[in-house]
């Protein structure tokens, strides 16, 4: 065997074991194949993100709204929403470039009724102009308000001003009108709600006591005493109810009135208004300003008409609060069910069958997992609760309808394949030697499991944790039979136990689906549900991020290799 | 990996009796080796086996089978009290496997079965009532590869004394302190007591698992091939701290190198195939070994 045989150099004369160009040229196809994978999920994943956050982020920048005069003599407000090609039926095929038809956001249901948008051929319209003095008012009910402020009574008297001086009014009165509505918001919580609540609880005490004097005990002093304190209670409440109408009529007075584009003057009280623009006279900042303040309203107000206005946080913090209580339920679950199988049981027939089962359980389809829960969760454990503990207010539910607790144990239930998977992972890359160093010491198996061999696997454990809640973050299906509604509070407010577990909650997910598909107005909608689904996103990576940060935390902390 | 290490020992058994038989001297001690079979010499003569003074771990009459494989073969001998008994052999011979007998780390392998007795000052340790985590305590342990826990320097000293009743923050600061002093680690390591152990040197693991074993306060320090996996100038520094540690503590120390071992050790133990073949004072094993096998190893005829 001559040396030639194995020549080094690409320029030599080819011999036996050359390495040959098509094994070159596969090992370069086969790089510039991996990595053209590699590039095209980036390429999705950062379309996905860009496609969203287009979608989405524009529909709180301020609108101009556009004064459309049409060939028949009428005039329409609105905000240009779409502008399409008009498709020529007749022909089959697309009309030359000149019909087009513009879809105008009139809102205004006072004038038009529920047709919100409406379509108009270009060919019809004769001039468009922005009048900056028009007006789009945010309401309580009602959608959205195109006019022009002409006149204003502030508590029955009529304010004598126009123009600006007007609108500086009409603003401020705005805001009065605002602080005066949570005030009686405030009033109706905090001094109603005692005393109602006292009257459900003194009439339930008289049907206990009449129910024992059914038994034959007698009852009639105790039975007096209630009687007077209902009644006192029953004045008590009507006192208050009728404190709460004049205050509700006192706050309802101010009005402001409008002309709309079709002549027709409408007036409002200022209290069902929340916000005034003038966005035709805004620039850029005051834009920008109006922006932000919409962007965070979206975040941190609760949903108003069905979903379609306002803001979605009762959906973000039922999300987060439900993948919170998920992770703790699932974590020392998923963590001592793995200890057993890796640390415990000994090895075999029956071990093999469980870990078999276990990573099939991630496999069962999740809404499967929600019909589980329906039955476990809120029909046989919540109903004992309630039966046990409720028994007073039954036959309504407490703990026996869905509930945010029962979805959460639900979802935590889906993902503990996961986290037990990784969790094994984590014990079994603990190294024997370690484990053995710790009982050379003189620790028992538990002081060696619990403090040597479980903080050595923490990261793998985390790194489980992680995935149960990407999981748990994007799931919807299995979660709207067991307690996710269309609309809920948020589910904390100053009654004790203060956080209500037993209480349903918003999903972002779900509302994803109810704005866009459940809704009444789906175009109106379309953008909050891109901003929406963004938000799921960066809610979703926030949440992974922090526990990402914890676990390079502690394997920074203990240097190791484990997983 | 426990289960796998007593196979491999036994693989290394085969391969080695198989490997060494052409320069074996002696034929019958060759199959005596093989265990069944009645060695037609008895292989250890009285004289070879020496009784040091002051023992604390007497070995009787002990046999070890892993399932039905004997690994050791009635071996009996004394540790003498704060001095170095070294235990050499070819690979698979035994010696790992009978330290671990002393505390009785052995047990963790399944289907292990022991015959004959370990007394620990006058105490049989085999008995089914002795507090296994106590003799554990009493009787450390330094691995053949560094294991310190993955956790901070600081905590792996404190772990034993903690784990043992000893919760104050002061006590155990000093304890971590006069353990890694101990273990000539402290000037290096004060600095940077709450970094994660697993960032130090090889060498600088090792003397940290010593200082560990050190700070529960153990009588019998067991040593399991301590520097096999440790370059020369990491070597001898723990060779010189195993000479100091000498003064308080009874070392017992597994290795391979004899060299290492005549340097170090006050008595040396010779195994081969499971058996005791010599035990002596180093001096003289080294130098008058009264045992052919012992004489062959030891001028690196085999092994």
């Amino acid at each position: 065997m001559s040396t030639n045989e194995y020549p080094l150099h690409r320029d030599d004369p080819p011999g036996f074991g050359r390495t040959s160009r098509r094994t070159q040229l596969a090992g370069r196809v086969f790089t510039w194949l991996a990595g053209g994978a590699l590039a095209l999920n980036i390429v999705m994943i950062s379309g996905l993100l860009i496609l969203l956050a287009y979608m989405g982020m524009g529909y709180f920048w301020p609108k101009t709204i556009q004064q459309y005069e049409l060939t028949d003599g009428t005039r329409l407000w609105g905000e240009l929403h779409d502008r399409e090609t008009i498709r020529d039926l007749a022909r089959g095929s697309e009309a030359d470039g000149e019909s087009m038809r513009i879809s105008v956001r009139q809102a205004t249901r006072e004038v038009y009724g529920s047709e919100d948008f409406r379509w108009i051929p270009e060919s019809e319209i004769a001039n468009t102009s922005r009048p900056d003095d028009l007006v789009a008012l945010e309401r309580r009910s009602n959608g959205v308000f195109y006019g022009r402020l002409i006149g204003l009574t502030k508590d029955g008297t009529t304010v004598d001003a126009t123009g600006d001086a007007l609108w500086y009014d009409f603003e401020e009165e705005i805001e009065a009108k605002f602080r005066e509505g949570e005030a009686i918001d405030d009033f109706e919580h905090d001094e109603i709600a005692g005393p109602t609540d006292a009257l459900v609880r003194a009439k339930r005490d008289r049907d206990r006591l009449l129910m024992n004097q059914a038994n034959g005990d007698d009852v009639r002093e105790r039975l007096s005493t209630l009687d007077q304190e209902i009644e006192r209670l029953n004045r008590r409440g009507e006192e208050l109810s009728t404190e709460l109408r004049s205050k509700r009529e006192e706050w309802e007075r101010s009005t402001a009135t409008f002309e709309t584009a079709t002549g027709a003057e409408i007036t409002l009280p200022v209290a069902t208004i929340l916000d005034a623009l003038r966005p035709n006279r805004a620039g850029f900042f005051e834009k920008l300003g109006i922006y932000v303040s919409h962007l965070w309203g979206f975040i941190w107000d609760a949903p108003r008409e069905s979903n379609t206005e306002g803001g979605i946080f009762p959906a973000i913090f039922g999300t987060v609060l439900m993948v919170f209580l998920m992770t703790f339920a699932v974590t020392p679950l998923g963590v001592l069910a793995a200890l057993y199988l890796r640390e415990y049981a000994k090895e075999g027939f029956v071990v093999r069958v469980v870990r078999i089962a276990v990573n099939n359980l991630a496999g069962v389809p999740s809404i499967v997992f929600g019909l589980f829960g329906l039955g476990f969760f809120v029909y046989l454990i919540g109903g004992s609760l309630d039966s046990l503990l409720f028994s007073d207010s039954l036959p309504n539910p407490t703990f026996g309808t869905g509930g945010v607790l029962w979805a959460a144990l639900t979802l935590a239930l889906l993902t503990v394949p996961v986290v037990i998977v990784a969790t094994e992972e984590g014990l079994a890359a603990v190294p024997k030697i370690v484990r053995q160093g710790s009982l050379a010491l003189g620790a028992t198996k538990f002081e060696t499991t619990w403090k040597v061999v479980l903080p050595a696997a923490g990261p793998g454990i985390l790194t489980g944790v992680i995935l149960a809640i990407a999981r748990a973050a994007g799931e919807v299906a299995p979660l709207m039979i067991v307690g996710m509604v269309k609309l809920a509070d948020v589910p904390v407010d100053g009654e004790f136990p203060f956080l209500h577990l037993e209480r349903k909650f918003m999903h972002l997910g779900f509302h994803i689906y109810d704005v866009g598909f459940q809704s009444p107005n789906v175009d109106a909608t379309k953008p909050l549900v891109y901003a929406t689904a963004l938000l799921l996103v960066l809610l979703v990576t926030a949440m992974n991020l922090v526990a990402i940060a914890v676990r390079n935390h502690l394997r920074r902390k203990y240097a190791s290799s484990a997983v | 990996m426990l289960s796998d290490n007593h196979e491999s020992e036994g693989v290394e058994a085969k391969s080695q009796t198989e490997r060494t038989e052409p320069n074996m001297p002696d034929e019958s001690l060759y199959q005596a080796g093989r265990g069944d079979r009645k060695p037609r010499q008895q292989p250890r003569s009285p004289s070879a086996i020496c009784v040091p003074p002051d023992p604390i771990v007497s070995i009787r009459k002990l046999s070890l089978f892993y399932g039905a494989k004997q690994a050791l073969f009635d071996i009996s001998m004394e540790i003498p009290k704060r001095k170095i008994t070294a235990l050499i052999g070819p690979s698979g011979c035994g010696k790992s496997t009978l330290l671990r007998c002393v505390n009785r780390l052995n047990d963790l392998i399944d289907g292990v079965r022991i015959d004959g007795q370990i007394q620990f000052e006058g105490t049989s340790i085999n008995e089914p009532t002795l507090d296994i985590n106590m003799l554990r305590k009493r009787i450390g342990m330094v691995f053949q590869k560094s294991n310190p826990f993955p956790k901070s320097i600081r905590e792996n000293i404190a772990f034993g004394p903690r784990i043992h009743g000893i919760n104050d923050k002061a006590t155990l600061d000093e304890i971590v302190e006069k353990s890694l002093r101990r273990a000539a680690l402290w000037d290096e390591v004060k600095d940077r007591l709450g970094e994660s152990a697993l960032g130090m040197s090889g060498g600088q693991q090792q003397r940290l698992c010593i200082a560990r074993a050190i700070a529960v306060e153990p009588e019998v320090i067991l040593f399991d091939e301590p520097c096999s996996a440790l370059d020369p100038v990491a070597t001898s520094k723990i060779e010189d701290l195993m000479e100091e540690l000498k003064q308080d503590y009874t070392l017992l120390v597994v290795t391979h190198n004899m060299q290492q071992a005549s340097r170090v050790s006050d008595y040396t133990a010779f195994f081969y195939l499971g058996k005791l073949i010599e035990y002596a004072q180093t001096e003289d094993l080294f130098t008058r070994p009264k045992m052919k096998q012992t004489e062959d190893y030891i001028s690196g005829r085999f092994g």
